[in-house]
């Protein structure tokens, strides 16, 4: 296990160290120590390495991770697994917005909640959270799954593409376009996938699916409010 | 025979004009309004109304083929260890595959790279064909995000975050669903044949000390290697200037109301933004301010066509231009050879501007590949290679007409204004006169 | 566009480290906010108090002193680099108010109240704490800002907090779109706003609902219909604390509650060193949702 300590390493060394990590490196566990909510921890990492973070994070730790495992045992800021490829980012807190923005793969669990945005234009991620979702959650999602074990906020879904949500709990308001669907075999399947990898404590059966409408794929003028 | 009264003639109205009419015919029955490519079509004020004070006695100009009068620019000297070093001060916009055909991609990055300039990828992410045929390529950071990943922003040679632009300072829009092909669909991760709508804002930054902490993160990411540009829209060059030097931009792309689009409204092209002549000065002033004039380089674009523009918008105090639209027709796009397809799609040559449709007979603005066949990369190249090789002997002709060694030295007491619109926005003299409009010296 | 603290104590324990906690919490803000710093802080509540500032002040404070004295020779003033604070009886401060205005027309009146002092300067937040020696202040509540100046001048006047009636301030976190026509019709109400600066129209819009019998929270939850654009607000009053942001919440903000105190970071970065942070309630507030503490 190798240690590095924000109170005595800068950013750049420590990002430096994380990235020149090779494919068949033998370091493969990190931790990171007294991240005191630091911003651009860990990003840009392209290795299959363990890295935890004991503390709290600024804005975008794990910034478009690929293959990397990245643990936050505090919480993380804004914009937490932005733009994800591939690997699994944990936060053991919540996550503030934007949590797994843009994210084109791998998987993001959120232990606490996470506040708004979360997912927004998701490209193919997995989000889990184990607690609540903001408002705007998956606005313009396009590929991907979000989990959600608790409540959603106003708006989830808005501007949906082809993204798939699952919602445990309540949710306060759909976005346009986003309506209930049906839960099928594939969908239960897909989701106890989902739920076992993110080590949710919960039956596919208990939640219910959101997803596109697609009444705003081909512009109608009778919709042209959703706009 | 019975005497008819005199009778006036039909009279047009100046307010309800045949084109008004017809788009107001158009919105009733269709319910939806008019989406374009290009730029502001409307008359602003210009280059064209200004002037330059060529040398004869009280300045001694250089002599022309002979004496030197360089034009390299390098972007990106403040924070990137790999700054990038332009030959000439011309560079080509953002416009994305997807937009453009593949061979239109192809044939941008072969004519800049020849004339030793850097090209630019759009919304959608970065294609093998322009990547390969770059020497140097700036990858653009937008709010969508559509194809964005780690590996493409290493391998630019500068990141350019796109916040807005000419067409449309503060807009998101939709671009129709003919040109999301299965390939530009899957670059997208969306599904094919869908009217894609883009957002106004990005998905994880608002607002400028945001964007400072998104600065970092992209460094971060590529190992502070990369010049990273902001591009804005112009509308409130002085500020969203001053915001990016504070954010920690290497370099601003300012892209006043004439630059194009692939597609949005044209409301929005046309009645939201600043000329870009009337963008360039405040800019240039809140550079001045912070001390950061050449250091943090300015680039502008939105309607620059000839040596003559580039020459004006530096001695305004641009450190480069780009160009988009000038760059399309020097490859062909809107030639006359075309304008029976032009006719068949209700345009005429030098008007065509459905881009977003897809059906381009000049095979630029478009996925179709039949379509897309019809140019020819390496030789639609050849001709961005010449019209840049052209642009850049003509801005030189002026810089040693006006005694300069280097375009750069270039400064708005050159130039002088036909007009008083121009003179103000420009701020420089009204022609014969030391009258700056608003400025005092009358 | 900028950085905001805040520090709400519930309890006497904590209050002579006011000032050191928001002090540390404002420097770990200076990367939001290079161009200036300011900070409200509710210290040991008297008749009245003014805070003032000058740009000339080894000349024009001792003049002031003097001035003060021959008016009633209970009123004192107390220095800080550019800022003083005047004490003095309030029924003698409307009147005091509108003569200063005329014998000494440089001078800014920064805020006025039982409670409230405010400092404001432009530059780094570590030289302007410094500057104020805010680390050394106690208090019961107080709110800092860095800011990062948006479409208003660098200046003094420009800094938060902005003050607009007695023990009031705010700062903001954002831009407001409509803040021009606002300005127009609180002329109107006669309301002056005198900075260019789009923050300072929200806090005089607040005084003037609690000029109409609103009380912050209501004047707050008014604001949701009035105020357009993005914002995160934080406001004091003489025993308040607020918080609120616009529905689009774009703006980061962070709360965090324990026994002792609530605490306001827009980012958790300025939380980190807050007795207790490990054991605090930390969230974030919701969209147009008003959060009110009141002593």
């Amino acid at each position: 296990m190798q240690t590095i300590d924000m109170a005595t390493t800068d950013l750049r060394s420590l990002n430096a160290m994380l990235q020149g990590q090779p494919q068949d490196t033998n370091e493969t566990a990190w931790e990171v120590l007294n991240p005191r909510g630091a911003h651009a921890l860990a990003v840009g990492l392209d290795a299959p390495i363990a890295v935890t973070v004991r503390g709290s994070t600024g804005y975008y730790c794990a910034g478009m991770n690929k293959q990397a495992s990245v643990t936050v045992t505090g919480s993380a800021g804004p914009g937490v697994a932005e733009n994800m490829m591939s690997g699994t980012v944990v936060i053991d807190g919540d996550a503030s917005q934007y949590a797994g923005a843009t994210g084109h793969g791998g998987l993001l669990v959120v232990k606490g909640n996470a506040s708004s945005r979360c997912g927004i234009s998701m490209k193919g991620i997995d989000i889990v959270v184990h607690g609540n979702v903001g408002h705007m959650s998956a606005f313009m999602a396009q590929k991907g799954n979000l989990v959600v074990l608790g409540d959603a906020g106003d708006a989830l879904g808005d501007s949906l593409y082809e993204a798939r949500l699952f919602v445990r709990g309540s949710v306060k308001s759909l976005g346009a376009d986003c309506v209930e669907k049906e839960m099928r075999p594939e969908h239960l399947t897909l989701l106890a996938e989902l739920l076992d990898r993110a080590g949710a404590d919960a039956r596919p059966e208990e939640f219910r699916r959101y997803g596109s409408a697609r009444q705003l794929y081909h512009f109608k003028v009778d919709n042209a409010s959703a706009y | 025979m019975t005497d008819q009264p005199p009778r006036t003639q039909p009279r047009l109205s100046a307010t309800f004009t045949n084109d008004v009419n017809s788009e107001i015919r158009r919105a009733a029955a269709t319910g939806i309004y008019d989406i374009r490519g290009g730029g502001a079509k409307r008359r602003v004020p210009h280059f064209d109304d200004l002037l330059f004070l060529g040398a004869s006695i009280s300045r001694y100009p250089l002599e022309g083929y002979r004496e030197r009068c360089d034009t390299a620019v390098t972007l990106g000297t403040r924070f990137a260890k790999k700054p990038i070093r332009l030959d000439i001060p011309i560079t080509i916009a953002g416009m994305s595959f997807g937009a453009l055909s593949g061979q239109a991609k192809e044939a941008l990055g072969r004519g800049a790279t020849m004339a030793g300039t850097s090209t630019t990828t759009g919304d959608g992410g970065m294609t093998e064909e322009e990547r390969g045929h770059s020497k140097l390529l700036v990858y653009q950071y937008l709010p969508s995000r559509y194809g964005m990943n780690p590996d493409d922003l290493r391998r630019a040679d500068a990141i350019e975050i796109v916040v807005g632009q000419g067409a449309k300072p503060g807009g998101g829009g939709m671009l129709l669903g003919q040109k999301i092909t299965e390939r530009v669909a899957g670059m997208r991760d969306l599904p094919v044949g869908i009217d894609q709508r883009s957002a106004c804002r990005h998905p994880d930054w608002t607002g400028p000390d945001d964007l400072e902490i998104k600065i970092l993160e992209l460094r971060e990411i590529t190992g502070w290697e990369k010049p990273i540009y902001v591009k804005v829209g112009g509308a409130r060059p002085y500020y969203d200037t001053a915001l990016s030097v504070k954010a920690g931009a290497d370099v601003i792309v300012l892209d006043g109301m004439q630059g194009g689009t692939a597609a949005t409204q044209d409301v929005f092209i046309e009645n939201v933004g600043l000329p870009t002549l009337a963008c360039i000065r405040p800019a240039v002033q809140a550079l001045q301010d912070l001390g950061m004039h050449r250091k943090v380089q300015l680039v502008v674009s939105g309607g620059i066509r000839s040596g003559a523009d580039v020459a004006k918008a530096l001695a305004l105090g641009a450190d480069a231009v780009s160009i988009g639209t000038a760059a399309l027709v020097a490859l062909g796009d809107n030639d006359p050879r075309w304008e029976a397809e032009y006719n068949a799609l209700g345009s005429t040559a030098g008007a065509y501007d459905d881009w977003h449709e897809g059906r381009d007979p000049a095979g630029i603005t478009t996925q179709d590949p039949a379509l897309a066949s019809r140019l020819d990369p390496v030789e639609a190249a050849r001709r961005l290679r010449n019209y840049l090789a052209v642009m850049t002997l003509e801005c030189q002709t002026i810089a040693r007409a006006c005694g300069k060694s280097h375009v750069h030295n270039l400064e708005p007491e050159d130039l002088c204004a036909l007009t008083i619109e121009a003179a103000a926005m420009a701020g420089v003299p009204l022609a014969g006169t030391d009258w700056i409009p608003g400025r005092g010296g009358y | 566009m900028c950085g905001i603290v805040g520090l709400f104590l519930k309890t006497e324990t904590l209050r002579p480290r006011l000032g050191g906690l928001l002090t540390d919490m404002l420097i770990t803000m200076t990367d939001r906010g290079p161009d200036s710093a300011g900070i409200a802080v509710y210290g040991a509540p008297q008749d009245h108090k003014l805070t003032v500032q000058s740009d000339t002040p080894d000349t024009v404070f001792p003049a002031l002193e003097h001035w003060l004295q021959e008016q009633d020779a209970t009123i004192t003033l107390r220095r800080l680099d550019t800022h003083a604070v005047v004490s003095l009886p309030a029924e003698r401060a409307g009147a005091i108010r509108a003569a200063l205005a005329g014998d000494f027309p440089g001078l800014r009146v920064m805020g006025s109240g039982k409670a409230m002092e405010i400092f404001k300067e432009v530059g780094l937040p570590r030289d302007v704490a410094d500057r104020f020696g805010l680390r050394e202040m106690a208090g019961s509540h107080g709110i800092g800002h860095t800011r990062m100046a948006t479409e208003s001048a660098v200046t003094t006047d420009g800094a938060h907090p902005f003050s607009t009636g007695p023990d009031q301030c705010l700062v903001h976190n954002g831009s407001l779109s409509n803040h021009n026509g606002l300005r127009r019709t609180l002329a109107r109400e006669g309301i002056t706003v005198s900075s260019q600066n789009d923050s300072e129209v929200a806090a005089a819009y607040l005084t003037w609902k609690m000029r109409e019998g609103a009380n912050l929270g209501q004047a707050l939850e008014a604001g949701l219909s009035d105020l357009d654009g993005f914002y995160t607000f934080v406001v004091g009053t003489e025993t308040g604390f607020g918080v609120l942001r616009d529905p689009v919440a774009c703006k980061p903000a962070v709360l965090a509650e324990t026994e002792d105190y609530v605490a306001f970071g827009s980012e958790y970065r300025a939380l980190v060193d807050l007795p207790g942070i490990d054991t605090a309630r930390v969230w974030e507030p919701e969209p147009a949702t008003v959060y009110f503490w009141e002593r």
